[in-house]
């Protein structure tokens, strides 16, 4: 038998509704880098939080060192020296390096604080990775680049054999990525075994020895990896493309409704321009933090602008706020409809109501009757399953709630609507219901704009596919004259030595 | 589909809101109750004009804090706020400037004051906490410059008469009390300013995606805020005739007491003026029933912070149902 330094077997789990791992098994040696692959939801974080303790799994066996363990809780798999380095840094900004490091371990004298022991401990590991980092430095001052050494730093302090990485490179320069790479090449040296979440799957090959490849939850395969497979691992990832499961409908595409140009923002868009006509939905693909919903957002006036113009209608609008944009007919589903979306506390009428006061109230008194009119109106026509209209919004399943979101807009004149991931987080017949909805409103003339991860939904749904990647537009795709391959080679097309 | 919708709102008589209701104002009746049976001198109709009269400060506060509270916020200036606007007035009286004018003006510095506490929130982007408790100081000590720390008095025997005199045997503090509850009662359950109030509390950043003016909102509950303070100030005064720049010293807290008894969350998105009105006379009713049985003021106040605990706790309970 082989000597693994972790062993997964068939591991399963199940969160209501959906099967996020189905028998997905991974195996990692002593001295290795393992990259774990697959597109959004293929069931990699799930996986990673099972290993570290996060969550459990519902079946399937864990073998660290040849020797089978069930961890309940993070801190048990951290005894067993498996440490993970998330992509949003867990560091108390306020404190220092060293205490960073050695936080619930500190070390103490007569029941006082010893800092000197920490930071002799501290510098002899940063010394270990030839880092230029003090032990008092403060962790807000640092690069976020430093941090993540210090978050390696904490996982060699409590001996980790096994560290996960997840997107480490995701805020990185390319300076600052290539001095990440010299630390995991030390790592490999010490023995260490890695797993290495990224979507960056050129820079990839730089650091990987193998490859395990996940989609939908379930395993797809392991593989030697480097640059020339590139094509090959794509097509893992991917799989085979379902078009049919998505209702296209053709539409009379009209004039150019909406237009955006030179925007960039200080959330990261980099000059983009793009252009939407009326009866077309075109959808912004990309990976995670591409720059897509900074994108919309700073369209819709949620976030302000460094520079760039928006036309609808070809007349020149000034947008501030998203005040402006909605005087304007323009409207955003925003991506994370608890936070930005809705209030939940808040009632289903309550919350379809909010944006059209200005229809509803009188010269002086909002009118209950009237609002009520409006809300049931919406709730029938989309099918919202709620037992009452003044039903909590915080009771309602995903579906329901995202429903809501949208049809507070319906209910308005709208020329252009933007749904940044309307169908994350809701069952398939919630999933379907939006499907149709999106296209109703493109058969009315609007302009849609669609941000989406999944990218079987873009194909099905979308008549053009802009492809974003680092804060820029990649490509201006047709639909019916691309796939998911040409759509991920454009959504991994990271400019070489950009600064950030 | 909309039978049931029918069906279920007919219920709504015993939705959550309505249970608060009934629970806060039953608390009231139960220390009105107890303190009858205690005291014969309680349940005159000469002690609860008193016990009205005295309560209406607060309860002018209370409702101003209550608007702040449901943002998500709080006051802390409505303090020195009520001594500002005593003073103010005052000294425009002594200058021979017209009563109603120079009550007005009063409004006017305290409404100032709101608007200020709402920019700094709104656009500086500041702690409300933060914003109010330097105005609230700052306020403290441009009253005490103004009147070099001596209570202004001598004040026209008109101005007295709002605080003193009665109408169809009614204290004048009374209508005013009941007038603008009314009026910021009707505001809050009525207008789009409050839904809007409500929406901020309850989600800020979806009210503004939705397209709330968010910072214009804050801006008048703020300003709501320091004119209710002011009405307070005005009715303190008048009642003396005369306008100490210590008034109102520590009030801020009682109006948060207030609200929060009567059903206002401080983590924003809850309360209501009629929960406020409640709460403010609980405490005063415990202030004077206590009184009338001889409890000496520093037990009193150990018995009111019980209370405000109490009744926050017991509305976590009935939430966490």
């Amino acid at each position: 038998m082989d000597s693994y330094l972790v062993e997964l077997r068939d591991i399963e789990k199940e969160f209501p509704g959906v099967k996020a791992l189905d028998h997905v098994a991974l195996t990692l040696k002593h001295g290795e880098v393992l990259g774990l692959l697959g597109e959004n939801g293929a069931g990699k974080s799930t996986l990673m939080k099972i290993l570290s303790g996060v969550y459990q799994k519902d079946a399937g066996s864990i073998w660290v060192n040849n020797e089978e363990v069930a961890f309940e809780t993070p801190k048990e798999a951290e005894a067993k020296g498996i440490a993970i380095i998330h992509q949003e840094l867990n560091l108390c900004k306020h404190l220092t390096v060293a205490e960073n490091i050695f936080l619930t371990r500190e070390t103490t004298k007569f029941g006082f604080l010893d800092e000197k022991e920490i930071n002799q401990k501290t510098q002899v590991i940063l010394d270990s990775l030839n880092l230029d980092i003090k032990p008092t430095d403060l962790v807000s001052s640092l690069q976020v680049s430093k941090q993540q050494m210090v978050e390696i730093c904490k996982a060699l302090s409590i001996d980790a054999e096994i560290i996960i990485m997840d997107e480490p490179t995701s805020a990185l320069t390319e300076k600052e990525i290539e001095e990440l790479f010299g630390i995991i090449h030390q790592l490999k040296k010490r023995n260490k075994g890695i797993i290495y979440i990224s979507h960056r799957l050129e820079e990839l090959a730089h650091i990987v020895d193998r490859v395990t490849i996940l989609r939908d939850g379930q395993y797809i395969t392991t593989m030697d990896y480097d640059v020339t497979q590139l094509q090959q691992v794509i097509k893992h990832m991917v799989g085979r493309a379902i078009k049919d499961k998505f209702p296209r409908v053709e539409s009379i595409i009209g004039d150019v409704i909406f237009e955006v140009d030179h925007i960039t923002t200080p959330t990261g868009v980099k000059d983009v321009s793009f252009r939407v006509r009326q009866g077309e939905i075109v959808a912004i693909a990309g990976l995670m933090g591409a720059g897509r919903t900074e994108l919309v957002r700073a369209v819709f006036g949620a976030d302000p602008i460094t520079s760039g113009e928006v036309r609808i209608e070809d007349q020149l609008v000034k947008i501030r706020s998203p005040r402006d944009a909605i005087k304007n007919g323009l409207y955003c589903v925003p991506e994370d409809r608890k936070k930005d979306g809705l209030s939940i506390k808040m009632t289903v009428n309550e919350n379809m109501a909010l944006p059209n006061l200005d229809f509803t109230t009188g010269r002086l008194m909002t009118s209950e009757k009237k609002e009520a009119a409006l809300t049931k109106n919406m709730v029938e026509k989309l099918n919202i399953r709620t037992p009452s209209i003044h039903q909590k919004v915080k009771n309602l399943s995903g579906g329901n709630q995202q429903k809501i979101v949208v049809g507070k807009w319906l209910v308005r004149d709208a020329k252009v609507i933007i749904f940044d991931e309307p169908t994350r987080g809701i069952d398939v017949a919630a999933k379907i219901e939006i499907y149709h909805l999106m296209n109703r409103l493109k058969e009315d003339g609007i302009a849609v704009i669609y941000v989406s991860s999944e990218l079987p939904e873009v194909l099905g749904l979308s008549d053009r596919v802009l492809v974003m990647c680092n804060g820029r537009l990649k490509a201006d795709l047709k639909t019916l004259d691309t796939n998911q391959e040409e759509i991920l080679h454009f959504a991994t097309q990271y400019d070489a030595l950009e600064e950030r | 589909m909309s039978e049931l919708v029918g069906k279920i709102q007919s219920k709504s008589l015993f939705d959550s809101k309505t249970k608060q209701f009934f629970s806060t104002i039953s608390g009231l009746f139960i220390l009105i109750i107890i303190f009858s049976l205690n005291n014969e001198n309680f349940l005159t109709t000469a002690n609860l004009l008193n016990v009205a009269v005295q309560t209406t400060p607060i309860l002018l506060i209370a409702m101003g804090q209550t608007y702040v509270l449901i943002t998500g916020g709080i006051d802390l200036s409505i303090g020195s706020n009520i001594a500002l606007a005593g003073v103010t007035a005052a000294i425009f009286m002594k200058a021979g400037i017209p009563i109603p004018i120079a009550m007005l003006l009063g409004l006017g510095v305290t409404a100032g004051v709101g608007v200020l506490n709402g920019v700094m929130i709104a656009y500086g982007k500041l702690p409300p906490f933060i914003v109010t408790l330097g105005t609230m100081t700052t306020v403290r000590g441009i009253t005490l410059t103004m009147t070099q720390g001596i209570p202004i008095s001598g004040l026209p025997e008109a101005f007295n008469n709002i605080g003193i005199a009665k109408t169809l045997g009614i204290p004048n503090p009374i209508f005013i009390m009941v007038i603008f509850a009314v009026i910021f009662g009707f505001i809050l359950s009525k207008t789009r300013t409050g839904r809007y109030t409500y929406a901020l509390g309850s989600n800020f950043e979806a009210a503004r995606l939705s397209g709330v003016n968010a910072h214009m909102t804050l801006i008048k509950v703020y300003m709501f805020s320091g004119i209710l303070a002011g009405v307070a100030g005005l009715v303190m005064a008048a009642r003396i005739i005369s306008a100490p720049p210590t008034a109102g010293m520590g009030y801020e807290l009682d109006a948060v007491a207030s609200s929060v008894i009567g059903g206002a969350s401080t983590m924003g998105g809850e309360g209501a003026i009629f929960g406020t009105v409640v709460g403010a006379f609980i405490i005063g009713v415990l202030r004077n029933g206590l009184n009338l049985m001889g409890v000496s003021p520093f037990i009193q106040q150990i018995v009111i912070g019980v209370v405000i605990i109490a009744a926050v706790f017991f509305d976590k309970l009935r939430h966490s149902k």
